[in-house]
């Protein structure tokens, strides 16, 4: 046997944090008079100064509505909209930009594929199955539909470190199953979901996946084809992006035979009151006046996080969560909640005999922003026994000394409560 | 914001490390179940009504420290109080806690103890937590079976229960 090479992938260098904190004006602020510690990524990042400008730049100088004037205005406001659209589709590395459709953020692209691709192909006797990670947002649009159609939800169970266990897909599949809806990245527990995996099965059975990739596209990288998967939602505003604005991706032979989502403006290629005819992808979905500059501002976050690199914010993130996990295990009392081996960017956590209430209080007193309750995942909760946990969330700008004052400020808590 | 030795008081600490009348109420003839949505904290309330006086009131539930106290003093203070004088208490005490104490006149029910509970309202996302058993209690009083919301009592206004 040969002497086993440091294994080394070639990446770039690490982040330089305390430069692109620079980016973050936010980052800048007291907290009840002391440093912001942000650790709600998961919830939503802050944003960098570019991302702010480009939305502020848009409304100053060139906006209009799209798709409808000949005027200057309109079709500069067309030009950066559909170059968002594009900057998305090099984001997660989809064959079209028609196959990228803006919506409102994840929850209205999961909603958009139950409530057109759902209510077309799931009757009474169907089966829908998600996993038992999931956010509300992807049980909650699928519990409507198979309310409506007297459909079944099946859910995919978690071991009790929260890791999914696929093995049961094969069981859970059969030939009435027309849809898998499954997270990338859990938000409450911070598994890494196998949908690779998950697609192969589905896919062999042939039967589509939708992924949830809210909490993936801010922190790992991301290309539907060679996931496989046949529909991807993300949010802009968990990747540094604005608020109000997010992209399902499907693929196009898909969304051809989808019956439109909304009526209205933009969708429709004619209009008369006998009949109306839809327009072409991706636009026969989206119906209105878009978030115009919620877009823009998503397409500036994709340019900043591709100049970053992806791969540097994973490996910084791990890092991270490493030390973090690290750090907060050695305290007496505190459980950690999703200890998957594949696992990222989240830290749930309970503190026995103190409340994530009371521990989110105290830490916000010393400036330290973290998420307390149920995280939109009740289910999860009850998995683990508990009514809430605390999590701490990371984002590319956090570093070491933000763990070490989390942990001081779970010693305080631990000082008060005990 | 206030200072957190405000919020925590030394009573406050003991009520929710030590919670009193814990424990399903043996002989109770009203119970109601509160329910914390944003934290999924769920409190039952027991009361033994006797002629229109609150005879014996009981919680049961894991909650946080603000409404495990405010539970634990709530039942010490009702023991013995008309209907009426607990529904005027939870009047003043919620104008305590949501900084509307000095709109009103005199000739209010004193709080005593429940007066520890005044550094809440330099915490608005916390007056849910503190109000929790009093909703409940009052709808063990009314005899409703459903469960009390604090999302529907107390409105969206301080926390919201949406983004992940």
């Amino acid at each position: 046997m040969s002497t086993p090479a440091p294994v080394r992938p070639a990446e770039r260098p690490p982040l330089d944090v305390a430069a692109l904190r620079r980016d973050f004006p936010i980052l800048s602020r007291r907290v009840h008079g002391k440093p912001l510690v942000y650790l709600d990524n998961a919830a939503t990042t802050q944003k960098p100064s570019v991302v702010i400008d480009s939305v502020a730049d848009m409304y100053r100088k060139s906006y209009g509505n799209i798709h409808r004037g000949v005027h200057l205005l309109s079709v500069e406001a067309t030009d950066a909209y559909e170059a968002a659209r594009e900057k998305a589709r090099a984001f997660v590395n989809a064959a079209e930009a028609r196959e990228i459709i803006f919506v409102r953020g994840t929850t209205e692209g999961i909603n958009l594929v139950a409530q057109t691709y759902g209510r077309q192909r799931v009757g009474e006797g169907d089966e829908v199955v998600i996993t038992a990670l999931e956010h509300h947002s992807n049980i909650v649009p699928w519990q409507l539909l198979c309310e409506e159609k007297k459909a079944r939800l099946k859910v995919i169970p978690i071991d009790r470190t929260g890791a999914v266990q696929v093995e049961e897909l094969e069981r859970l599949l059969t030939p009435r199953t027309r849809i898998v809806s499954v997270a990338h990245v859990s938000n409450a527990l911070g598994t890494l979901v196998p949908i690779r995996r998950i697609v192969e099965i589905a896919h062999s059975r042939g039967v589509p996946v939708l992924v949830d990739g809210a909490q993936a596209v801010p922190r790992l990288a991301v290309d539907v084809r060679s996931i496989g998967c046949d529909f991807y939602a993300f949010s802009s505003h968990k990747m540094y992006g604005s608020t109000g604005v997010g992209v399902l991706y499907a693929r196009a032979e898909l969304l051809e035979e989808m019956p439109p989502y909304q009526g209205g403006g933009d969708m429709i290629s004619s209009v008369t009151f006998e009949k109306s005819t839809w327009n072409v992808l991706p636009y026969k979905f989206e119906a209105g006046t878009p978030n115009i500059a919620g877009a823009i501002g998503l397409g500036t976050a994709v340019d900043y996080l591709s100049a970053i690199g992806i791969g540097r914010v994973t490996a910084h993130e791990e890092d991270l969560l490493a030390y973090a996990t690290r750090a907060l295990s050695a305290m007496p009392g505190l459980t950690i909640i999703g200890t998957a081996p594949e696992k990222i960017g989240v830290l749930s956590f309970v503190l026995e005999g103190v409340h994530p209430h009371d521990v989110g209080t105290v830490l916000d007193q010393e400036g330290i922003a973290i998420r307390t309750g149920h995280h939109c995942a009740q289910p999860v909760m009850e998995f683990f026994g508990v009514p809430a946990t605390a999590r701490a969330s990371l984002a590319l700008y956090n570093t070491r000394d933000e763990i070490d004052a989390l942990a001081e400020g779970i010693r305080k808590v631990l000082r008060m409560f005990r | 914001m206030g200072d957190l030795r405000d919020l925590y008081q030394e009573v406050i600490l003991d009520h929710s490390k030590r919670p009193r009348n814990f424990g399903e109420l043996a002989g109770a003839n009203r119970r109601a179940e509160g329910y914390n949505p944003l934290c999924g904290d769920r409190e039952t309330v027991y009361v033994r009504v006797e002629d229109d006086v609150l005879a014996d009131v009981g919680f049961r539930g894991a909650g946080c420290a603000i409404s495990t106290a405010s539970a634990s003093m709530m039942t010490e203070t009702l023991k013995g109080k008309t209907r009426a004088e607990a529904e005027a208490l939870f009047e003043r005490f919620h104008d305590l806690i949501t900084g509307r104490e000095g709109e009103k006149g005199a000739g209010r029910p004193e709080l005593g103890k429940l007066a520890v509970f005044s550094g809440v309202r330099e915490f608005p996302v916390r007056v849910k937590c503190a109000t929790l058993p009093w909703h409940t209690l009052k709808a063990a009083l009314a005899g409703e079976e459903t469960t009390v919301s604090t999302e529907l009592t107390e409105g969206p206004k301080a926390e919201s229960g949406g983004a992940s």
